[in-house]
């Protein structure tokens, strides 16, 4: 014990003593302080403060700032703030709760979740301030119980500002929704702002923008009587609201997306490849976020929960999939980048492939029972030829696969600005060691190469991979906030792109090879999407993918009605159009959809030709965007109005009468 | 054979209970002070006033509790409590990011602030068990660890974001430091880093805080807001003169012109009812509390001990100093409760087991010569 003979507890007391005595001096000096204060304010100001006190008649009650409201890249409203009237209940001036509750249900119908709701918050809450009882009155119930008012001392219609999402469920997987706001959310944020704010952005945009979205609240200094009742306004300081955001979400081309899903399970990412921003993010099947506006139903969120397709999983941003022969086109630069292949060479691509050396002989299938023969990159590309890509991925091996495919946005997160997006994943050696307990074999090389495996992928990576790869390298971070109004300065300030770091080849030749083999996918005879894109108008390079979810069936030998549902593989489809100037680079998974060429190939189509049609127009021969910069739009100017609705006088409380 | 004096005395409080008389005296008297201004501040609401007790009756269990383990256990305990701490801190600030997602409002709020909370004590106990075996005053190498053990959890609390609660965390810790003995250059070169680190500090704060430092230099900016809030607090002080007007009849607080006047500001109803008489009373009772700790710091037999109960009785004057300072007008409105008097307050728990910690200190002292 060496250490503790360096140890003198005397001294050591000694010197603890000392100091304890200086802090507590301390200690005591500032209470003396605080001593010193109670009386100056007490005795000294007391005549002062207590006439100040008599006059006191002065109370400050605060204005919640509207929220800011959300528009399309075209100026469609996808959230606003619709004028409502809630029933409101102060508990300390209703003198018999129980019979007021009877009475009142005469006249208002109430539901069950209504009273539930009401009393758990009778219980938590304060006496003197007001609980909802019922929200969104109809105009004929707030002119019945405005006869009947006398009746309900303490009960009050109370108008408000409630978030409404007019395209309903097609918008919920871009924009999110508000919900009353919780505990937890107050702690986080001023609460003196948030002084008279119902709302909170729960998911999605109006989560992520929430402090954007909210602005600041504003005060109301009222004149009131001796015991307390408001006589009159003596100032106002507004509320400053929100700001508006513009998204880069087309409502018309998410509309598209979202019918094209229905009755699917899947999702669907369109992406401006210029600048990265997301046209449309859709995911099926959906709900309607209006109905967790002001607190959803017990029995309906149960009923959300419970359902096995899983309506409330956002499958475009948090679904992660194999991404099966989608991964493909990525393979084949990587392979030419590190020089395992050359842009024309063949190589012989048969029903099956051998690991060399392998003792077990294990054969790995391609899904054409002939095979392909030799196969280069185009063909191998537009056939879709596995066997090609296990030799290619086996000689490139997993670290090279891996550092390639992350320059593609795989296994990282986007840095999308909306939350519960999820990184997918980028198997490593070390990962399967660590949450598989067994090292890697080859083998996982070998099926990772056609994107199978452990590789997992997200439908808005798989459009962010896809966007990079129209635009040679050059990727932007995918965004869904295109341009913003700044309600005090007024004014449109547009987002600007982020470029992501450019994925650089040694020879432009690579994307060329790359490009022509998804070009002939959808344009070609042999091309795996030929059929989906006959007599298309544009020019599609793409790239179908089918996912095993069972390996007991497989879908090409078996006949797929056979094939229980939930088993059936899943379907996947990455395009760009134009090849030759891409405006719009698209994703699609529909799960248990079979192959991908005939589930998630048409889907694109639709969403391809939607885009274009509607955004386009030729000039010289070349497609062109209409122009739509973010300050031509044509914003409703509904904002200056709608906070007028809480600027008028606050109605005295009904005990007064 | 001479006489062996238990040095625990021989009441059924202190050797059975290890219970410290004069302190749970103290603490009962102001936790019964706390619930008679409560009634009246809640507007003579007494199912407010009855879910207090429930919580002051878990705060109180939680302090037999801890009472129970005698201070060599709790040393031995330090480092897991305080490595058990920091993963949980980081576990939050890992998880937090995720939780923003899909499923965040399903969470149910109690997980946040916990990590946090322990570390208001694991740090103090930290910092003791590190200078327990220790030559003192600390330096160098010891000296630099000790502010590794502080400095890392404040900063990791600071990014929750809860500037607040690492800013105490910080100083609980450093309550130990300064009663080791560090060396006088040292504290003032710490002083000056303080300073220079206001800059930082600015940085770190959220607009709203910084509004809140600027209200208070200049409470004309925003006469509306908090400084409409300090205005009525200090109303409500002043009114009340030096007998105040009575249970009950504050026109301030019974008007709903004082804000928050149930949590923070719950002192100016005192003020405003007790007037500087009760001010003065109560003052006496949490000078006495802090003075009853500080004796047990004192009286304490080993350096872990000593440092921990200085700590905290040195912490629990920060809490009320800086809620009085705050309600009458000397500091900027920042949001520390009145401690056992605010309502509710998630630090109940970790302020009761403190006080736990003091009293096993005073009653588990072993029979040792000086």
């Amino acid at each position: 014990m060496s250490k503790k003979t360096l140890k003198n507890p005397v001294r050591e007391r000694r010197q603890f003593i000392w100091r304890i005595g200086m802090a507590g001096g301390f200690v005591l000096v500032l209470f003396l302080v605080l001593l010193g204060r109670l009386v100056y304010l007490q005795v000294f100001e007391h005549a002062r403060y207590a006439s100040l006190a008599q006059e006191n008649r002065v109370r400050v009650v605060a204005l919640p700032p509207p929220r800011g409201l959300i528009y399309d890249r075209h100026g469609v409203v996808l959230a606003e703030n619709v004028p409502s009237y809630s029933l409101e209940v102060t508990p300390e001036h209703v003198p018999n709760m129980q019979a007021t509750l009877a009475a009142l249900a005469k006249v208002i119908k109430l539901s069950q979740d209504d009273m539930r709701r009401f009393r758990t918050r009778l219980k938590g809450g304060w006496p003197f301030k007001s609980i909802a009882l019922r929200l969104n009155l109809s105009p004929e119930e707030v002119a019945r119980f405005a006869v009947e008012r006398y009746r309900f001392p303490g009960v009050d219609i109370v108008p408000r500002l409630r978030r409404y999402y007019p395209l309903g469920a097609s918008m919920v997987d871009a924009v999110g929704y508000v919900g009353r706001i919780d505990v937890k959310e107050l702690r986080s944020v001023d609460a003196k702002n948030y002084d008279g704010t119902a709302y909170f952005g729960k998911m999605g945009i109006e989560r992520f923008y929430e402090r954007r979205l909210h602005g600041k609240v504003g005060y109301q200094k009222l004149e009131v009587d001796a015991h307390g009742r408001p006589l009159r306004v003596l100032s106002t300081q507004p509320p400053v609201p929100g700001e508006d955001l513009v998204l880069s979400i087309d409502a018309g081309l998410q509309r598209i997306t979202e019918k094209a899903l229905a009755g699917k399970e899947g999702a669907a990412v369109a992406i401006d490849p210029r600048t990265g921003e997301v046209l449309a993010l859709a995911s099926a099947p959906d709900y309607d976020p209006n109905w967790f506006v002001d607190g959803i139903s017990r029995a309906r969120y149960k009923a959300l929960r419970e359902d096995w397709r899983r309506p409330l999983f956002n499958r475009a941003l948090a679904g992660q999939y194999p991404p099966a022969s989608t991964i493909k086109p990525f393979m084949a630069l990587a392979g030419m980048q590190y020089n395992i292949v050359k842009p024309a060479q063949k190589l012989y691509a048969g029903p099956y492939w051998r690991i060399p050396g392998d003792p077990a002989k294990r054969k790995y299938l391609d899904w054409n029972r002939g095979g392909h023969g030799p196969t280069d990159v185009v063909k191998a590309i537009s056939e879709s030829a596995d066997t090609y890509f296990y030799q290619l991925a086996y000689r490139l091996g997993i670290r090279k696969m891996d550092a390639f495919l992350e320059k593609f946005g795989f296994g990282r997160p986007t840095g999308i600005d909306t939350t519960g997006a999820q990184p997918g994943l980028l198997p490593t050696p070390e990962w399967k060691q660590r949450t598989r307990g067994r090292p890697w074999y080859p083998g996982n090389t070998v099926v990772a190469g056609i994107g199978q495996g452990f590789l997992l992928a997200t439908p808005l990576q798989l459009a962010n991979a896809a966007a990079i790869l129209s635009m040679r390298g050059q990727g932007f971070r995918p965004h869904l906030l295109r341009a913003s109004r700044d309600p005090e300065q007024g004014g449109i300030h547009s987002q600007v792109p982020t470029p992501l770091p450019p994925v650089q080849l040694r020879s432009a030749a690579y994307w060329e090879a790359v490009d022509r083999g998804m070009w002939e996918v959808t344009h070609q005879r042999h091309g795996t999407a030929w059929q989906a894109f006959r007599g298309f108008p544009y020019s599609v390079a793409g790239k179908t993918g089918t996912a095993q979810v069972s390996s007991f069936y497989y879908s090409d030998t078996t006949d797929e009605s056979t094939i229980p549902y939930n088993l059936r593989d899943n379907g996947l489809f990455i395009a760009f159009a134009p090849v030759d100037h891409p405006l719009v680079a698209v994703a699609i998974v529909v799960e248990h959809g079979g192959g991908g060429s005939h589930s998630a190939a048409p889907l694109a189509r639709k969403m391809i030709a939607y885009y274009l049609d509607n955004n386009t127009i030729k000039v010289d021969g070349r497609l062109v965007l209409k122009p739509n910069a973010p300050a031509e739009l044509h914003l409703q100017p509904t904002r200056s109005s709608a906070p007028s609705l809480r600027l008028l006088p606050q109605v005295a409380p009904n005990a007064a009468h | 054979m001479p006489r062996i004096e238990d040095p625990n005395g021989s009441g059924l409080l202190r050797r059975r209970l290890h219970l410290d008389g004069w302190l749970l005296a103290a603490l009962l008297a102001l936790i019964g002070v706390g619930l008679i201004i409560l009634y009246s501040a809640s507007g003579g609401h007494i199912s407010v006033v009855y879910r207090q007790i429930t919580r002051l009756v878990l705060g109180v269990g939680v302090m037999f509790l801890v009472a129970q383990i005698a201070s060599y256990h709790l040393r031995r305990l330090t480092p897991w409590l305080y490595f058990a701490g920091l993963a949980l801190l980081m576990l939050v600030l890992i998880k937090g990011e995720v939780g923003m997602g899909a499923q965040r409002w399903l969470s149910l709020g109690v997980v946040r602030f916990q990590p946090s909370e322990l570390m208001k004590l694991a740090v103090p106990m930290a910092v003791a068990w590190l200078f327990s075996e220790r030559p003192l005053p600390p330096r160098g190498r010891d000296l630099f660890i000790a502010i590794l053990v502080v400095v890392v959890p404040a900063i990791l609390i600071a990014k929750e974001p809860d500037l607040g609660t690492a800013l105490l965390v910080a100083m609980a810790g450093s309550f130990v430091i300064f009663l080791a003995g560090i060396r006088y250059r040292y504290l003032f070169g710490f002083f000056v880093s303080i300073l220079a680190a206001l800059p930082v500090l600015w940085h770190f704060m959220h607009g709203y805080q910084r509004n809140r430092v600027l209200t208070f230099i200049n409470p004309e900016r925003d006469p509306l807001g908090t400084g409409y809030h300090i205005m009525q607090s200090m109303i409500a002080v002043g009114s009340g003169g030096i007998y105040g007007k009575g249970w009950l009849n504050g026109t301030q607080a019974q008007l709903d012109f004082l804000p928050e006047r149930s949590t923070d500001f719950i002192f100016s109803v005192f003020g405003e009812e007790f007037g500087l008489l009760g001010a003065i009373f109560l003052l006496g009772l949490y000078a006495f509390v802090i003075l009853r700790g500080l004796i047990i710091a004192v009286n304490a037999q080993d350096s872990y001990s000593r440092l921990l109960a200085g700590s905290i009785s040195l912490t629990f004057s920060v809490y009320v100093l800086v809620n009085i300072g705050m309600v009458i007008g000397l500091l900027p409105v920042v949001g520390v409760p009145l401690p056992l008097i605010s309502y509710g307050g998630t630090s109940m728990v970790t302020l009761m087991a403190a006080f736990g910690m003091l009293m096993s200190i005073q009653t588990h002292r072993r029979l040792v010569a000086h």
